[in-house]
């Protein structure tokens, strides 16, 4: 299958900052769910933003990045106007801060299909309708009409997920989805999340802090540290990790009816800035 | 080491009542956890006993004596408070030092600078990172910053409301550790808020539940894998963690 992303060592390097955010990045993706982990300052965003080409205060190289037929390293930003929000998507962390707090959040869904396909407004409605209903919100003509004051974080974030996946794109970045969300709701937003992702077949690519998370809810996980990709594995491989950064990670995350003893604390090393995992990553 | 008795606390902001009649008995020396969802006023109390909050009715007791009987300066050596953003509960302008030292002078300590390097020392941090200032210290040191501050002034309560929540599980288990490491050596008496219940898990005794502002059940820790819950809410947010964690 041809892969839907393909990335080739990936470089940014924010203006002004003497050493690059990110460091020789290559992965490819094709219709599957892959993971990106690694702590805060590791450059996992910075990838997804780079992908979206939402950086504009940063120096990017690569040898390749390529979408599907668009060169993302030199399309002009007119063409990327018809790719984002169409072909690829991005979930943000917090629905609080990425919905609008003055519209009405069905009116900012049918604003999203709007842009991107020549419809109708009552088309654009029904479109909006339909969508909420299929992220399992029960009575979406109200929900059309609320604001976001109005709605929970679980529900909030739904209606994100809506309208990013209105457009039916190929490939969504799901930027840390659920991390600001109650553990309650969490997985119910992660399984429809997941549902539609798998009904579509869209390319997911989730950006993640959280091990558990991603061993679940992704076919292959990343590692990064300090903006280099350490490991590459299938998710169901995760506690077999090599890598000392990875086994570090799973072993300090405190365990529901675990030992209480003092937990492991990353021993953190230079050689893992060496770019050893390359060969693995390719 | 003190004990902390809440009886009837209820908090109204305005209209709305935000905690009605919360009733909690925390021994002397243990850690106790706050569980819940946002909003769900598990802040609210801590920032009540610390009299951050002051519009409240009832009483909170610290090792028997009240919380609006003691002065400011009583109140601050009973119990402190750490915060959940280590990036936004340090001053951004004041050096390390300029932050621990103030409850010092204003409770008019001697010998600070030993007590410094102790409080720098007790926390695991150098002590010559006394003069850094906060952005020259990763998120995890600041916390440690934090903690330090809190015990500076020696007190016999610890309020900890999302101590690791704003940290990466590699920094988290640092500070946890420490925490850990603190109440064996100082006797502390920790109320913790947390959203994480293998947070709560490792670190807690006993465990409150809470929902809209009310104590749903009290619970030993033993009871989040033996199933001891017995309101719905409290197994359903048991549940909750025990699939997220487990899912596959």
């Amino acid at each position: 299958m041809d892969p839907i992303l393909e990335v080739k060592n990936l470089s940014i390097r924010y203006h002004g900052a003497p050493e690059p955010a990110v460091r020789n990045v290559s992965f490819t993706l094709g219709r599957e769910r892959l993971g990106i982990v690694g702590e805060s300052g590791s450059g996992k965003s910075t990838v997804g933003r780079a992908i979206m080409r939402l950086i504009d205060s940063a120096e990017i190289t690569a040898d390749t990045m390529r979408f599907e037929d668009v060169d993302l390293l030199n399309a002009p930003e007119r063409e990327m106007l018809k790719v984002r929000g169409k072909r690829m998507s991005m979930i943000l962390q917090d629905p609080k801060f990425s919905l609008n707090p003055i519209q009405r959040c069905g009116h900012q869904i049918a604003e999203a299909y709007r842009t991107h396909v020549h419809c109708s407004k009552a088309e654009a409605r029904a479109k909006a309708v339909e969508m909420l209903e299929q992220v399992h919100i029960r009575d979406p003509e109200r929900v059309y009409d609320l604001y976001r004051h109005e709605v929970s974080g679980g529900m909030g974030q739904r209606v994100m997920i809506a309208m990013m996946l209105l457009t039916s794109p190929d490939l969504v970045i799901a930027d840390e989805p659920t991390s600001a969300l109650d553990v309650t709701v969490r997985l119910q937003v992660l399984r429809i999340l997941d549902g539609l992702v798998k009904d579509k077949g869209i390319g997911l690519v989730m950006i993640s802090h959280d091990l558990n998370l991603v061993r679940a809810f992704c076919d292959r996980v990343l590692i990064m540290y300090a903006g280099r990709l350490v490991e590459t594995l299938d998710a169901r491989d995760l506690n077999n990790a090599q890598h000392p950064y990875t086994r570090g990670l799973l072993a300090a995350q405190p365990r529901i009816g675990g030992s209480r003893a003092p937990l492991p604390v990353l021993n953190r090393q230079d050689s893992w800035l060496t770019p050893q995992a390359q060969g693995d990553a390719l | 080491m003190k004990s902390v008795t809440i009886s009837d606390l209820c908090v109204s902001f305005g209209a709305l009542q935000v905690l009605h009649d919360i009733q909690l008995e925390v021994a002397a020396g243990e850690c106790f956890g706050l569980v819940g969802e946002s909003g769900s006023g598990k802040s609210t109390i801590l920032r009540c006993a610390a009299q951050l909050n002051q519009k409240w009715s009832g009483t909170v007791e610290i090792g028997g004596k009240s919380v609006r009987d003691m002065s400011v300066a009583e109140r601050c050596r009973a119990m402190q408070m750490v915060f959940q953003d280590p990036y936004g509960s340090l001053h951004p302008r004041h050096s390390i030092r300029t932050t621990l030292e103030e409850g010092l002078r204003i409770n008019g300590i001697g010998n600070r600078d030993a007590r410094l390097a102790q409080a720098m020392r007790d926390v695991g941090l150098p002590v010559d990172f006394l003069d850094r200032y906060p952005h020259q210290l990763s998120g995890g040191q600041r916390q440690r910053v934090a903690i330090a501050r809190a015990l500076i002034l020696e007190p016999d309560v610890l309020l900890l409301d999302e101590p690791t929540s704003a940290l990466d599980v590699s920094v988290q288990a640092e500070v946890l550790n420490l925490l850990v490491r603190l109440q064996k050596e100082k006797g502390f008496t920790y109320l913790m808020v947390s959203h994480d219940l293998a947070v709560v898990d490792h670190m807690c005794d006993r465990f409150a539940i809470m929902q809209h502002g009310r104590v749903v059940e009290v619970l030993p820790r033993e009871a989040i894998t033996q199933g001891g819950a017995t309101q719905p809410y409290a197994k359903e947010l048991i549940a909750a963690s025990l699939e997220y964690e487990h899912a596959v």
